[in-house]
């Protein structure tokens, strides 16, 4: 069975979400290593094994998470270049693209980003990425070594069945240059609530609200709803919302029950974030607006109007 | 300081149908408008900015593209970069993300940095392999999703944007930084910085001048190869209707029947 490696970020003591993905994935085609570093990676290695992982790699040293991509690069590139498998698979996420991409240059490897598919190809894989809105290119990685892939969120379901992975601890060579970086502080700056990525209602604003006050009605129809408030990329590039919120091909993708879009065009950049969602529905003014082409139900007409009226209709039940 | 920009000329993210060629497998550039990358734009802005605050320093925007991508130097240069360098040559079209970086990391060695800025990826590849590999090859550190910065004492602090905040991280020079979209408003070109940019100097270098052989880049040293395009499966449009003051009850109804509210 060919090998396949994740290389998995730890969040709060867990696999983060997506390497979960990825584990179930690799666990369906080939036999799954996790690769985990930093202080909580034998925890994290415990759950890896109940979402498909066969074995877990760990180097439980903090240096990870204070000095960021080079230290892992470091540990990562020794054991692909001594076990060389067959396909490295990360996260399109922020940390995991500084890792992928200084591996890549070290070890001359191919690499294909932002995959929302994985094929099994007789000895090969085959990997899915979109281009544009409406094609899928199918590619492949054709240079000798270990091919890598970085596959976008909620590309692949994470299956809890419940497995045990053998754990087997290393201590890397971090170089003395790759902890140049250092991470002195962290500030959380998103309000409490359901987290954007897993909430089963997202409730999105765009350009079309008109300013970032108007945001506050996103707010309240999300609270109303329990659920998540997302953004566009412009929203966000224009300093109303803060980057954790952005929807789309950068920034979180969404597979909500139902996603509410209000004042979005609905740009491929935003669509490829939030297309997997079971029903959308889209409030917008422009009706060519091509949110309404992969629209449940969408309302031409001015968001600021119909959000306090939506609103109301919410709080009745 | 001496500070390169990498920049990159797309096609205008606001005007462009992503088309493929079926034959090629690559994106139909013919009758698209090029822009400088609207991102490009923004870590260029967070450069001028470092550049006039220091008062010592020059910026040079660096590119790689065919004959034409000038066009987006000379916007960069009219934004206030003080000169550019284009990296051009028949033998790199169709490079891959690893030899891209291969032909900027070969110029920059040549050209000479302290710091390098570029966007955190690009509008139209939105890999964001690049920077990262571009430092590995030169060897230096870099940090990404970068929304704010000051350099004192040989040393960078910044804000770097994480998925619930950010985080302050700190980084001796030299370095690549990689800046977060949005996070700097680019200045428009004044008429005079228009006219000034016409005289400023471009650079050009090509794989004999880098000493990069043609068969490690461009479409014959890529390391990966398209099959197939496959149309990807469409949502089916459901109902449009003008808000006659009932859209919020009509959506209202959706949601009961899904068992929202």
């Amino acid at each position: 069975m060919a090998a396949i490696w994740v290389y998995s970020e730890i969040t709060a003591g867990r696999p983060a979400p997506v390497a979960l993905e990825l584990m179930s994935k690799a666990a369906e085609l080939g036999e799954a290593t996790v690769v985990l570093f930093g202080k909580d990676a034998a925890a994290a290695a415990t759950v890896a094994g109940q979402f498909g992982a066969a074995h877990a790699v760990i180097d439980p040293r903090e240096e990870y998470d204070t000095h960021l991509a080079p230290a892992a690069v470091d540990t990562l590139a020794a054991l692909i270049r001594e076990r060389q498998p067959a396909l490295l698979l990360f996260a399109t996420s922020y940390d995991s693209r500084d890792v992928a991409s200084r591996l890549a240059a070290r070890l001359d490897c191919g690499v294909i980003s932002n995959a929302t598919g994985l094929e099994a190809d007789g000895d090969g894989f085959r990997v899915l990425t979109p281009w544009g809105a409406t094609t899928v290119a199918v590619c492949e990685l054709t240079a000798p070594g270990t091919k890598f892939v970085l596959v976008r969120p909620k590309a692949f379901t994470a299956v809890e069945n419940g497995g045990t992975c053998t754990v087997e601890e290393v201590s890397g060579q971090i170089d003395a240059a790759s902890t140049a970086i250092k991470v002195t502080d962290t500030v959380e700056e998103i309000a409490q609530g359901p987290v954007l990525s897993d909430s089963k209602v997202v409730v999105s604003g765009g350009r079309g609200l008109g300013n970032a006050d108007n945001f506050g009605l996103i707010e309240e129809l999300a609270a109303a709803l329990g659920g998540a408030v997302g953004a566009s990329r412009a929203v966000v590039d224009a300093g109303w919302r803060p980057y954790g919120e952005q929807v789309g091909q950068t920034g979180v993708t969404v597979k909500p029950d139902v996603y509410i879009a209000c004042g979005i065009s609905g740009a491929i950049q935003h669509l490829a974030g939030m297309k997997g969602s079971k029903t959308i529905i889209a409030i917008n003014k422009d009706p060519e607006a091509p949110i309404f082409k992969n629209a449940d139900l969408g309302i031409v007409g001015d968001a600021l109007k119909i959000l306090p009226q939506l609103i109301g209709e919410v709080k009745k039940g | 300081m001496r500070i390169l920009v990498c920049v990159k000329q797309v096609p205008d993210p606001n005007t462009v149908i992503y088309q493929i060629d079926p034959q090629s497998k690559r994106l139909v550039r013919d009758g698209v408008a090029n822009v400088l990358d609207p991102g490009a734009e923004v870590a260029l802005e967070a450069a001028l900015q470092l550049a006039e605050n220091d008062g010592n320093s020059t910026v040079t925007v660096v590119t790689m593209g065919p004959e034409d991508a000038e066009d987006a130097l000379r916007r960069a240069l009219a934004m206030g970069a003080d000169d550019g360098v284009l990296i051009t040559d028949d033998g790199l079209a169709g490079s891959d993300t690893l030899s891209t970086a291969k032909a900027l990391a070969a110029t920059i060695k040549e050209v000479g940095f302290d710091l390098i800025f570029c966007a955190t990826e690009s509008t139209d590849g939105y890999s964001g392999m690049v920077p990262g590999m571009v430092a590995e090859l030169l060897g230096i550190p870099h940090l990404s999703f970068i929304r704010s910065l000051e350099v004192a004492n040989g040393v960078l602090t910044g804000q770097r944007v994480v998925a619930l905040g950010y985080q302050t991280v700190e980084c001796p020079l030299p370095l690549l930084v990689a800046i977060a979209s949005g996070s700097h408003e680019p200045r428009y070109p004044a008429l005079k910085g228009i006219m000034a940019a016409k005289r400023k100097k471009v650079e050009e270098y090509s794989l004999d001048d880098l000493g990069l052989a043609a068969d490690s880049v461009g479409e014959s040293g890529a390391r990966e190869r398209v099959l197939e395009l496959r149309p990807v499966e469409e949502r089916q449009a459901g109902v449009i209707v003008e808000d006659d003051g009932t859209g919020a009850a009509q959506i209202a109804a959706l949601l009961r029947q899904r068992g929202i509210i």
